[in-house]
């Protein structure tokens, strides 16, 4: 059930301390563009992921507000509106057709209309989302509990991590590498807040905000709860997806334990 | 604490004043802040305005920094603070961080680590660095209050405050005590606020800033006045401790640059020196 970033180890952080002494002197780019100095400094993340699950718990739920603390400026960053084909039919007829699959490594991989994920398990939820640029803002979120529907499908013993597939392309690539993905470890994907919102603030999850459904994680940045979601997989590892970091934002370099 | 050892060699009376400990964790710290310093203004080149409470409200920032077009095309840099709006082109805003033309970033090249924009990269610079200040500040408190240099050489005591104004008055004519093997009183005070007081609060407010930890103890959260409050407060600490930096520099260098510096190198630091005699 528990996943594994980067371990930290003695001779790691030992090493990336040494490695960067001096760097500080900010026209030493060559050390700040080093791949060996960076993948020392990923020893951090490792450090913080696992000090963090240890010291803070799988279960903590994050904090709830009422709804006088909503943001009536909450913004929306990244795509806003993906500009694929099959993505505007969807819009045009309001998700009528539109089907979240549930597959890969499950006993009973699921087909789920928007309407079939209102009847499913809800939970709502007023919290506070915060973006890795630095901002923060507060919204109410009604959504499907991840946790019952992987229990739906089966999660076969070999799963380690959810991964969510999205309508958005943010990168124009010829290999697909630039559309946006996101990927969760188990225990993230049974906490209590994790839920596949299709409401936002009482109204139907808007476009910019990622219609039809969009993850919450509560205790992780913004860039983790993917937008547009169309389909999720269990899988056992993310070499092989994307560039093999673990998410669109993680390929360009940002951490895939987003918990700070 | 045990009095200092004491020795003289060639003249010089010199006290053994930094024990190896106590330098090594000294320059660990110097290049932690520094490194902490030049990713912090990357993380917040990415978003350079600052909030009260727990979340953005975005057109009511307490302070911002941005580029506006001029009529002629060029950048402005601007910020504006509590209303009152001031031009930083070339520096804050608008600089031109290695290229021909001004481009819009809040904080220069220079002063940023990656020196071009790279959000995950200061990211990863600042919570390696992060955990390295962090380990080696529990190093040097666990040493500092087991050896009796926190209540020895640090902590101000009675005495020392009722001398206080006598010590200003000295610091205003650049006057220091050099045959003193410890610290004078704004010294102590000095130290004391950055050990106890600012890094403190870096570390706190920077926690309080992690979902996951918020989520945990929300406590501290509502103790600074939540999130984005958390995040003003580390930035202002972060700006207590480049202005601690700057005095200390500036008193090093005038106190005797060599002595001070080779006492935070070998440990020694001379106190008196003998007058040659004819």
């Amino acid at each position: 059930m528990s996943a594994k970033p980067p371990i930290a180890t003695r001779r790691g952080l030992l090493g990336a301390a040494l490695g960067a002494t001096g760097a500080g002197l900010a026209g030493c780019e060559r050390l700040a563009t080093s791949p060996a100095v960076n993948q020392r400094l990923n020893a951090a993340e490792g450090l913080t992921f696992h000090v963090q699950r240890l010291l803070l718990g799988r279960d903590a739920l994050a904090r709830e507000y009422p709804a006088s603390a909503i943001s009536p400026d909450f913004r929306a960053n990244g795509t806003v509106n993906p500009d694929s084909e099959d993505y505007q039919a969807h819009v045009a007829t309001g998700f009528k057709d539109w089907r979240l699959e549930i597959g890969g490594l499950v006993e009973r991989p699921l087909q789920l209309s928007l309407d079939d994920l209102r009847q499913a398990p809800a939970r709502t939820q007023i919290t506070r989302h915060d973006c890795v640029e630095g901002w923060s803002s507060i919204g109410k979120w009604r959504g499907a509990r991840l946790a019952p529907l992987l229990a739906r499908a089966g999660v076969k013993p070999q799963a380690r991590y959810v991964a969510f597939f999205c309508a958005d392309t943010l990168e124009l690539t010829l290999d697909g590498t630039g559309d946006y993905y996101e990927t969760i470890d188990l225990a993230d994907a049974h906490h209590a807040q994790t839920i596949l919102a299709y409401e936002m603030n009482d109204r139907p999850l808007p476009v910019a905000h990622g219609a039809p459904i969009r993850l919450r994680l509560e205790r992780q940045l913004g860039y983790k709860m993917a937008k547009y979601v169309m389909r999720i997989a269990l899988i056992e590892n993310f070499a092989d997806l994307g560039q093999g970091k673990g998410g669109y934002w993680e390929d360009r370099g940002y951490q895939w334990y987003a918990g700070i | 604490m045990k009095p200092f050892k004491e020795r003289t060699r060639r003249g010089a009376t010199a006290v053994y004043r930094h024990p190896v400990l106590v330098r090594a964790t000294h320059w660990v710290n110097a290049l932690c802040l520094l490194v902490l310093l030049l990713s912090g203004l990357q993380i917040l080149n990415a978003h350079p305005a600052f909030y009260w409470g727990e979340v953005a409200r975005f057109a009511h920032p307490i302070a911002a920094i941005d580029a506006v077009p001029r009529a002629d095309g060029e950048l402005r840099g601007r910020m504006t603070v509590a209303g009152a709006t001031f031009d930083t082109t070339g520096v804050l805003g608008a600089s031109k961080s290695g290229g021909e033309q001004l481009q819009a970033r809040a904080f220069p090249s220079w002063l940023t680590l990656p020196g071009y924009l790279d959000l995950g990269a200061g990211r990863r610079w600042h919570f390696f660095f992060a955990w390295a200040l962090v380990i080696n500040g529990l190093i040097y408190a666990a040493f500092a209050l087991a050896s009796g240099r926190i209540r020895g050489l640090i902590w101000p005591s009675l005495g020392d405050l009722r001398g206080i104004v006598r010590d200003i008055w000295d610091h205003l004519r650049l006057r220091f005590a050099h045959g003193d093997a410890g610290y004078n009183v704004l010294q102590k005070l000095a130290y004391a606020a950055v050990i106890f007081g600012l890094l403190p609060l870096m570390l706190l407010t920077g926690l309080v800033m992690s979902p996951a930890v918020y989520a945990r103890l929300p406590i501290l959260g509502d103790l600074l006045g939540g999130r984005q409050s958390a995040r003003t407060l580390h930035f202002l600490a972060a700006s207590g401790l480049v202005s601690f930096v700057v005095v200390h520099l500036a008193m090093v260098v005038a106190a005797g640059p060599v002595n001070e510096i080779r006492s935070m190198i070998t440990g020694w630091f001379v106190i008196r020196r003998e007058k040659k005699t004819p």
